[in-house]
């Protein structure tokens, strides 16, 4: 049920944003009346999107785009998750030439997709290919959220599969950092097939015993959920992450008059309800997913050093190269 | 007009036609010019008016209150059902029916999602929205048939996957996600005949299938129209727009590609002659577990996961778009 994303998106847009581009959202105002008036470069306050702690970009940057006084979790765009995450310079894209047709003549999908495209920089919402984290190589998949919502259109699910065929190839774990509202309704049913196509893409990934480490983050719903995000050998969240089936609007019909309870549709009542495996902050998923992915123990653990070795006797001792993921 | 208004003439005329009947019986004349002539003429009007049915007409008939369910085709096409119950995890689903049948000579899994005809039944059903513990029972019982090498037919009617709180505890999504990935790998054959609402993930979750079959009046979505339109237009009253732009029609997802046959329905939809419907949905799946049958396990699921991966549109730069070189025939009876 991606229908929740809108509503949110239309003050959230493509998660933070530290440039001159806040200034024009409206909830951002307080951050251009600051510029202007202390007459400071442009872009060097960041509101914080939960608690509207203003921020000092850099330490905000600094700190992975999470706020210093609440902890809120802001949203990241593929390339900044991969920046955050890999060991630096290890990340080389695959299949980045996939492009959305518009099957349906749906209205108005060129232009959503051509938007997409301006405000990702990819030209369609799942960013795929080859890296290493703390050492550990791994086929990688990221959902931009900027781009439609991160839904999951034909595109989408092509690539996702041949991130599969690319682990199971080069026998590497599959490594999926999921951020979306789940089907791209202007694909209609093609997209409502993915659904099928990813979750049969790791059931392939499974036979050949190759690991799949899923990393829900805000927002996974409806559709995503549903099929490839639910199906990891490990599922870590950052926390807060909104994490549910059904988007809060149908939430709330469904629950008519009855409370909903404290964290509903948040990771943290996943976790509770054993959904997740463990909620892992931000600043420590490269060194958990290392760790993750040193007990499948399918690559050799590389050193910050690039020495190549045997397996770590404890997680104390991969060291992670990546400049953000240590400690 | 639509098909619901159009149809309160029709019952009009079916009133007039049965009353001129028992007029006749009781009179004992021989009246039977009358009622040809008023049934040609009712007919004339169904064909006319079904050959215009418009993409909301077609939502309007796979949710309609007298279309037959899962249990209402039961015995008109397997023999011995014998229903089997629960998930052994939590509970037992009256959303979704399963248990083991005799179809055509054989043993088959049936498994399908059932919705209720009055409110008591209807609230028993949870109005064919199923529950984790729906989709958990559905892939304890295919998984069970798999290993015997039973072949499985599922029948897909919902609105979709619950949505309530209870249903996010136990992890809807988990138990959807699950059977996506499990029924890709099944040692039987798998053939899934849309007879009502194929309403998005919910509908996927029994329908990941060697062979999917929809009933001609049956649509099969990614969202309820009306969620479509409130998302895109913010006007869930524009539903019939969203059916048209989704193409949510059986003849559009065959067109598409994404389904494998259509099943033709009586005049005048399913519920003005379920026997026949039923006949035609049991030749169908007989038929397509005949030659599902014909292949080894490896083969059948390799043709499975080689079907699964052709699904979507898309282009690469330098190379054509995916899209097959002619879409499949609709064919000339639908």
């Amino acid at each position: 049920m991606p229908d929740w994303f809108r509503r949110r998106s239309t003050h959230t847009d493509n998660g933070t944003s530290t440039s001159g581009a806040a200034a024009a959202a409206p909830d951002a105002t307080p951050v251009a009346l600051l510029d202007a008036a202390s007459a400071v470069p442009e872009g060097a306050f960041t509101k914080c999107q939960k608690c509207s702690a203003i921020l000092y970009t850099k330490d905000f940057e600094r700190d992975l785009k999470v706020c210093a006084k609440c902890g809120h979790h802001h949203r990241l765009s593929a390339g900044e998750r991969v920046e955050y995450t890999v060991d630096e310079g290890s990340f080389a894209e695959t299949n980045a030439d996939l492009i959305a047709v518009d099957p349906l003549a749906f209205p108005d999908y060129a232009e959503k997709l051509a938007k997409g495209r301006r405000s990702s920089g990819h030209l369609d919402s799942l960013l795929t290919g080859t890296a290493a984290v703390g050492g550990q190589p791994c086929v990688l998949a990221v959902a931009d959220f900027a781009f439609m919502g991160g839904s999951m259109g034909s595109v989408f699910g092509e690539k996702f599969a041949r991130a599969t065929d690319l682990a199971i190839e080069e026998k590497l774990p599959l490594v999926v950092f999921c951020a979306s509202g789940g089907a791209r309704m202007q694909e209609g049913l093609f997209s409502l097939m993915q659904m099928a196509k990813t979750s049969a893409a790791v059931a392939q990934l499974a036979e050949e015993k190759i690991p799949y480490v899923v990393v829900l983050t805000d927002p996974t719903t409806g559709g995503a959920l549903a099929s490839f995000a639910s199906l990891g050998d490990v599922i870590l969240s950052e926390p807060g992450a909104y994490v549910a089936f059904a988007g809060t609007r149908v939430a709330q019909q469904a629950a008519q008059n009855q409370k909903l309870p404290p964290n509903y549709q948040l990771a943290e009542f996943q976790e509770e309800h054993g959904m997740i495996d463990r909620i892992i902050p931000r600043r420590e998923l490269p060194v958990t997913l290392a760790r993750t992915l040193a007990f499948f123990g399918v690559g050799t653990v590389t050193t910050a050093e690039g020495s190549d070795r045997t397996l770590p006797q404890t997680p104390g001792e991969i060291v992670s190269s990546n400049r953000n993921g240590s400690q | 007009m639509n098909i619901l208004e159009f149809e309160k003439l029709v019952a009009e005329l079916d009133d007039t036609i049965a009353k001129a009947r028992q007029a006749a019986a009781r009179e004992s004349r021989d009246a039977l010019a009358d009622f040809t002539e008023l049934e040609a003429e009712r007919d004339q009007l169904l064909r006319e008016f079904f050959e215009g049915l418009t993409p909301w007409d077609e939502v309007l008939l796979a949710r309609h209150a007298s279309r037959p369910y899962t249990l209402d085709y039961v015995p008109l096409i397997t023999e011995d059902f014998l229903e089997l119950h629960g998930d052994r995890l939590f509970g037992d689903d009256g959303a979704m029916v399963g248990g083991f049948a005799q179809m055509g000579g054989q043993s088959v899994l049936l498994v399908g999602q059932q919705k209720g005809r009055d409110l008591k039944e209807r609230q028993k059903r949870n109005f064919g929205y199923v529950r984790p513990e729906g989709y958990r029972k559905a892939l304890r019982l295919m998984q069970t048939a798999a290993k015997f090498r039973r072949p499985i037919v599922t029948f897909v009617d919902t609105p979709g996957a619950d949505p309530n709180v209870s249903s996010e505890e136990r992890g809807i999504s988990e138990s959807i996600a699950r059977n996506l990935r499990e029924m890709s790998l099944l040692a039987s054959p798998i053939v899934s005949v849309i007879i009502g609402e194929g309403g998005s993930g919910g509908a996927l979750g029994i329908a990941v299938a060697d062979r999917v079959i929809m009933l001609e009046h049956s649509i099969y979505s990614v969202i309820a129209p009306e969620g479509c339109a409130s998302i895109i237009w913010r006007d869930p009253t524009r539903g019939a727009d969203a059916a048209r732009a989704m193409r949510v029609t059986a003849k559009d997802a065959l067109a598409l590609g994404l389904i494998d046959e259509v099943i033709p329905e009586p005049l005048g939809g399913a519920h003005r002659d379920p026997e026949a419907t039923a006949a035609a949905i049991k030749e169908a799946v007989i038929r397509s577990i005949r030659d599902l049958s014909r292949l080894t396990v490896s083969r059948l699921r390799a043709q499975r996961y080689q079907k699964l991966r052709a699904l979507g549109r898309f282009a690469e730069e330098g190379l054509p778009d995916n899209a097959p070189p002619a879409a499949a025939a609709v064919p000339a009876s639908v």
